[in-house]
């Protein structure tokens, strides 16, 4: 009884909760990695352009939601999404016509496009501010949970609750999907495969007869995608706030980088990776090892191994010790 | 027109801004914008060392900036005895174990291979953590129990205020080594997105231990270099040379002590500025731009690239870190949550890029004008907005919510400026030569 009590704890507040967090960071890394193996830049803007997407996201949310228009237990931002998508997508072909292009067209050195993006992220976020403020926005709606602790308790005569919030399921099921349609678009697609090769070499892409700014318009088209989805479960699942979004950009980066730069599966894996550090170091562990041990060695502290305020520093010791060790990352990224 | 030219129209420009805004919004704002103008030039400094000079992209300022600030409440505020008999002994034992711990690990490291290494590493990380959990939790917590409302931390040394700001560069440097040793190997936006998570890292230092720092409960009251207003204000020698400025004694005693951090300031910013003019002309400097332009032709040259970078690396983040201390000086506390990157770091980035990277008056100049626009844009964008607002009609939703949003138009403005800059003049306002 003990060892189901300590494993139902162990998914209820570790398993689950990484889970959901690790989809969301996989999916804001595809959108870093997929930037740098095809425009060769690390994209600063990215947490910004999370928050622009899913702003865009929660207004058309608001509308629908004042015009009565519901998806009964589902939340309604997944209705608004595809327009917050729409928007996300203008955004950034416009960002890339208007700043992008130019240096682009110049061969820019990377590291001037790094702190160009440094720009467009001061935009987007005084855009992001301008239009919806800096406070927390709620904009969840729908079941709350699929099953709450109580009935869980009740249902299986366990001490220990099981929570499962709708968002969370969501969160798996849209980063599922998204994910297989990714790999499908990239894999089997006739634009799909001249992106990867555009991002394997260049000049034999050109030369080959692919069209470069065809590719770089998809991949917006692709991140903006990532991105918005990645904002909006973000935003569903805790809440949203436009300097959390900025501060994603650490533990996203993080995972790209873990994974291999321009790996979109390497963003997979660093993902939940550093997610499942993050949440495993910072969660006291007294409750699940007090089931598992006998009562005499039962530890006197919380066993929490680091307080949830340093949960950067775990991404960050992963991500050094990572670059350390295998500097292209675990799946062999690109490096420029 | 000539580099020279270009300087000296710029410092004019800017000496007519922060002058107009003396004569339109008071000497007051005037003086508090020339000394944080002054600080952020400093820092752009420090930047412009690293970014300038060495193609270095750290992205890590608030991390140095906020060292700086640590380091003038370790040196100048009064030590709390209680708090160091509770507990004094045992902190300072577990930060001992702590490093010994790490310097254990780096040995360890060298001396094996293989999977004994592996698990030597493991196993004495694994001890070396739990040791010093167990000898420094006890000791935080006696220190932060000693009363938590007006002290609950150790204190700093109680020594004079002008010290704190090299040692703010000392803490800052000490730092810097330990970030470049290990990271500055990597590639360049590597580096970024380390230098960034390492900034947030401190930043959470500062907020969470409370015995350091206080946390979140910040410090203030912290000493002055300079005699405090109030007091001033009832010294009869001052109010008789106040009287003969003809001017009221408040407002003579504000802008007397604004005045005199405006000369330490600018005291210490030419004295680095001069520092950093010999370095950058002579055969080191030479060496550095060397590196930057071409490292494999440098290495084949024979010159030790990742010393240099390192090298270079801790300088620059010393000067931001004096600047972090004279910063704390001048607000009088330590507030840790007031650390924001937008603020602290990308704003400096905008300050050497827009001033013009490797010219260090031009990064001076920028931090100063690109400092007095951060502060003007809230007040322009008011008075822009209530403009459209009364063009709307009366009560309209919109109206009020352009001007309660005016207040980000800083962010909006200051990445208009900084693509603008890029696009248009690429190598700053006052170019590297």
């Amino acid at each position: 009884m003990d060892a189901l009590n300590a494993l139902v704890a162990l998914t209820n507040f570790v398993i689950i909760p990484a889970t959901a967090y690790g989809a969301q960071l996989a999916l804001g890394a595809l959108g870093v990695t997929l930037i740098y193996g095809i425009l060769r830049f690390s994209n600063f803007a990215h947490g910004d352009t999370m928050a622009a997407g899913t702003t865009a996201t929660i207004l058309f949310t608001w509308a629908l939601q004042a015009a009565g228009v519901s998806l009964g237990p589902l939340p309604t931002a997944l209705l608004a999404l595809p327009l917050g998508i729409a928007v996300a997508g203008l955004l950034l072909l416009g960002t890339d016509r208007v700043v992008y292009r130019f240096y682009r067209a110049r061969k820019a050195a990377p590291v001037i496009l790094v702190i160009v993006s440094m720009g467009v992220m001061f935009i987007y976020n005084g855009l992001v501010r301008f239009v919806i403020g800096v406070d927390d926005q709620n904009f969840a709606d729908g079941t709350r949970f699929l099953i709450s602790a109580r009935d869980f308790r009740d249902m299986t005569g366990l001490e220990e609750g099981l929570a499962l919030k709708s968002t969370q399921v969501i969160t798996i099921v849209t980063a599922v999907v998204v994910v297989a349609l990714l790999f499908w678009f990239l894999n089997r697609t006739r634009t799909g495969k001249s992106m990867r090769a555009f991002s394997d070499n260049e000049d034999l892409a050109l030369l080959s007869g692919i069209n470069p700014e065809k590719v770089v318009t998809v991949t917006w088209l692709i991140v903006a995608a990532l991105a918005t989805v990645a904002g909006t479960l973000y935003g569903l699942d805790k809440s949203f706030k436009p300097f959390t979004y900025f501060q994603l950009l650490l533990p996203i980066f993080a995972s790209a980088i873990v994974g291999g730069l321009g790996s979109p599966l390497g963003a997979i894996a660093g993902g939940f990776l550093i997610a499942f550090a993050e949440v495993t170091v910072t969660y006291p562990l007294k409750k699940i090892l007090g089931y598992l041990m006998p009562e005499s060695l039962e530890p006197d502290g919380l066993v929490q191994l680091l307080s949830t305020d340093y949960k950067f520093a775990v991404s960050f010791v992963i991500l050094i010790v990572v670059l350390l060790f295998r500097p292209t990352g675990l799946f062999r990224g690109q490096s420029v | 027109m000539s580099n020279l030219a270009r300087i000296l129209l710029l410092a004019a420009v800017v000496a007519v801004l922060i002058v107009g805004t003396g004569y339109v919004q008071g000497w007051n704002s005037a003086l508090l914008i020339l000394n944080m103008g002054l600080v952020s030039a400093i820092m752009a400094l420090g930047v412009n060392l690293q970014w300038g000079f060495a193609g270095l992209f750290n992205v890590g300022v608030m991390g140095f900036v906020a060292l700086g600030g640590l380091a003038s409440v370790l040196v100048t505020m009064d030590p709390v005895p209680e708090a160091w008999a509770a507990g004094g002994a045992g902190v300072l034992a577990a930060l001992a174990l702590g490093a010994a711990t790490i310097a254990a690990a780096i040995w360890l490291h060298r001396r094996l291979s293989g999977a004994a290494r592996v698990w030597a590493l493991l196993a004495l990380l694994v001890v070396g953590f739990i040791a010093y959990r167990a000898v420094f939790y006890p000791a935080r917590d006696a220190v932060e129990a000693i009363n938590p409302a007006a002290t609950g931390y150790l204190g700093g040394l109680g020594l004079p205020v002008l010290l704190a700001w090299p040692v703010g560069g000392l803490l800052a440097a000490g730092a810097a080594w330990i970030i470049g040793k290990t990271a500055l190997g990597l590639r360049s936006d590597y580096l970024a997105i380390a230098t960034l998570g390492i900034a947030e890292i401190i930043i959470a230092v500062l907020k969470n231990e409370d015995w350091l720092s206080r946390g979140v409960k910040n410090v203030s009251g912290l000493p002055r270099p300079l005699p405090y207003e109030i007091d001033l204000q009832q010294d009869p020698a001052f109010l008789e040379r106040a009287a003969g400025w003809g001017v009221d004694p408040v407002t003579a005693s504000t802008i007397y002590v604004k005045l005199g951090y405006g000369v330490l300031f600018a005291v210490v910013l030419v004295l680095l500025l001069v520092l950093a003019q010999l370095a950058l002309n002579s055969p080191w400097g030479r060496m550095m731009r060397a590196i930057r332009d071409n490292e494999t032709a440098a290495e084949a040259m024979g010159k030790d690239v990742t010393r240099r970078h390192l090298q270079i690396f801790i300088l620059g983040s010393a000067v931001c870190g004096i600047a972090g201390a004279m910063m704390t000086t001048l607000d009088g506390q330590l507030t840790p949550a007031s650390y924001q990157p937008l603020r602290f770091t990308f704003l400096v980035w905008v300050m050497v890029i827009v001033g013009g990277s490797g010219n260090n008056f031009g990064a001076v100049l920028g931090g100063m004008l690109i400092w007095w626009l951060w502060v003007q844009v809230e007040p322009i964008g008011l008075a822009l907005m209530s403009g459209i607002a009364a063009l709307m009609p009366e009560g309209s939703a919109l109206a009020g919510h352009l001007l309660d949003s005016a207040a980000h138009m800083r962010l909006l403005t200051m990445g208009v400026i900084l693509l603008l800059v890029l696009r248009f003049s690429p190598r700053g306002l006052v170019p590297e030569r």
